[in-house]
């Protein structure tokens, strides 16, 4: 029954099959291209900054597929259907966090490398990069979905979802860029650990906010 | 999955909405063949009382016992809206481990055979409400929860739902429908939630009676709702 459930959910989410989930990955690659245009040319000033603009974009494009990735289930009856048929809420949101996370993150490292070309990242920051945003991620789709179960009963809830992940997101933000500032990949143990804690409870906070959302 | 056979009651069920008590005191028990018709008006709880029925809902007082396999059938059909019907009903198909041809056998009896390239968005309130009737079908599930079955649907379909329902409770199955239309379902046992009302405090204004006397005085009373008072 879950792997049913990971692929109709991937179906869902992932770019290019899904409805319109490829807008994170263009959105992440369109604000790596705009940078430079704001900025000028200048290959130097480019390479010292351009990693920071690329975590930014990454969490933004975050936030894009949170509208639909809980609150349009809850409308269907989906998660009813699942508890009915003896699904955990919690099992029902761990498959749901993997299927999110496949649908945003490996794209977004892959759209990295384009990005990188335009922002003049290259060796061994780039390799920093990927592998910060590779271990980031996780931890970005875990409080995106969190905050997605959480909101998803809220009349407003997609605008206050981008609001409460930006916070929320710092610490992946100030460990993963600095990384990338000082040239040091230890502190992507630091993102790593954020990441692990936040994909443990996860599932668990979402299972619980979308149980408590059925009652009212 | 046939092995015991199913039970559903419920002991001084309580629930509410908001601040508001639906219903106080409603208990019943149905054993395996029974079919229960509840009626009420809109807003009554028929709602409230099948999801907290389903497990969906914790009543505020009270508790509800279940054996068997539970089918739920309500406004919101599970069907993802951007699939084709067929994938959509695959789905589920998939989730029940039902094979293709008692798949196929349930499309046939509702009729779904010729929409099942068409996306779930695009089909009419009754179309949508007849895949969701075939998905708890092939749900093959003991105990079927149906909150209004039969809006929506032309009156073919309507006598097709107490068919459903009579075959189901002839295998054993248990069913309890809240609607306010009649079912033709022989033996079927019925009760009214607006029995289960709270009484008001003094001088407050009984909402649903208090549309009805609001109109003109010259238009007669309404009869009581269908099967009201069992």
């Amino acid at each position: 029954m879950l792997v049913q459930l990971l692929r109709r959910d991937l179906a869902q989410f992932f770019p290019f099959t899904g409805s319109g989930a490829a807008l994170p990955v263009v959105f992440f690659v369109a604000v790596a291209m705009l940078f430079p245009f704001a900025v000028g040319p200048d290959a130097n000033l480019l390479a010292k900054t351009g990693g920071g603009v690329v975590w930014i974009a990454a969490l933004l494009a975050a936030i894009l597929p949170l509208e639909k990735l809980v609150a349009r289930d809850i409308d269907l009856g989906f998660f009813d259907q699942l508890k009915l048929r003896g699904m955990a809420e919690e099992a029902t949101m761990a498959v749901r966090l993997i299927a999110h996370w496949l649908s945003f993150g490996p794209p977004l490292v892959l759209a990295t490398f384009p990005a990188a070309a335009l922002l003049k990242i290259e060796g061994e920051s780039l390799q920093i990069l990927l592998l910060g945003l590779l271990v980031g991620t996780p931890g970005l789709a875990a409080i995106g979905l969190m905050i997605a179960a959480l909101t998803a009963s809220l009349r407003a809830g997609a605008a206050l979802s981008g609001l409460l992940l930006i916070p929320l997101a710092l610490p992946i933000l100030i460990f993963g860029a600095g990384a990338l500032a000082r040239s040091d990949p230890v502190s992507l143990g630091f993102v790593a650990a954020i990441s692990l804690a936040l994909v443990a409870i996860a599932p668990f906070a979402a299972g619980a906010a979308i149980r408590a959302a059925r009652e009212n | 999955m046939q092995a015991s056979p199913p039970a559903l009651s419920a002991h001084d069920l309580a629930c509410r909405r908001g601040d508001r008590l639906l219903f106080r005191r409603l208990s019943f028990a149905l054993e395996a063949g029974a079919a229960c018709h509840v009626t009420g008006a809109n807003g009554a709880g028929k709602t409230t009382l099948i999801r907290a029925l389903a497990g969906l809902m914790t009543p505020c007082a009270g508790e509800v016992r279940r054996a068997g396999t539970l089918g739920l059938l309500d406004e919101r059909s599970g069907l993802d809206p951007d699939l084709p019907l067929g994938r959509a009903m695959r789905f589920w198909a998939d989730m029940d481990r039902l094979g293709f041809p008692a798949l196929e056998s349930c499309y046939d009896r509702l009729g779904l055979d010729s929409l099942l390239e068409v996306p779930v968005r695009y089909l009419s309130t009754g179309q949508k409400k007849r895949a969701a009737l075939a998905r708890l079908l092939g749900q093959r599930a003991q105990i079927w929860l149906l909150d209004e079955p039969l809006s929506g649907l032309d009156t073919a379909s309507q006598s097709l739902v107490s068919k459903l329902v009579r075959e189901h409770c002839g295998r054993g199955g248990i069913a309890l429908i809240a609607s306010h239309q009649p079912l033709d379902v022989p033996g079927m046992t019925s009760f009214a939630i607006e029995d289960y009302r709270p009484p008001l405090p003094e001088g407050w204004e009984d909402e649903a009676d208090g549309e009805r006397h609001t109109h003109a005085p010259s238009t007669p009373t309404q009869p009581p709702p269908q099967g009201g008072g069992a």
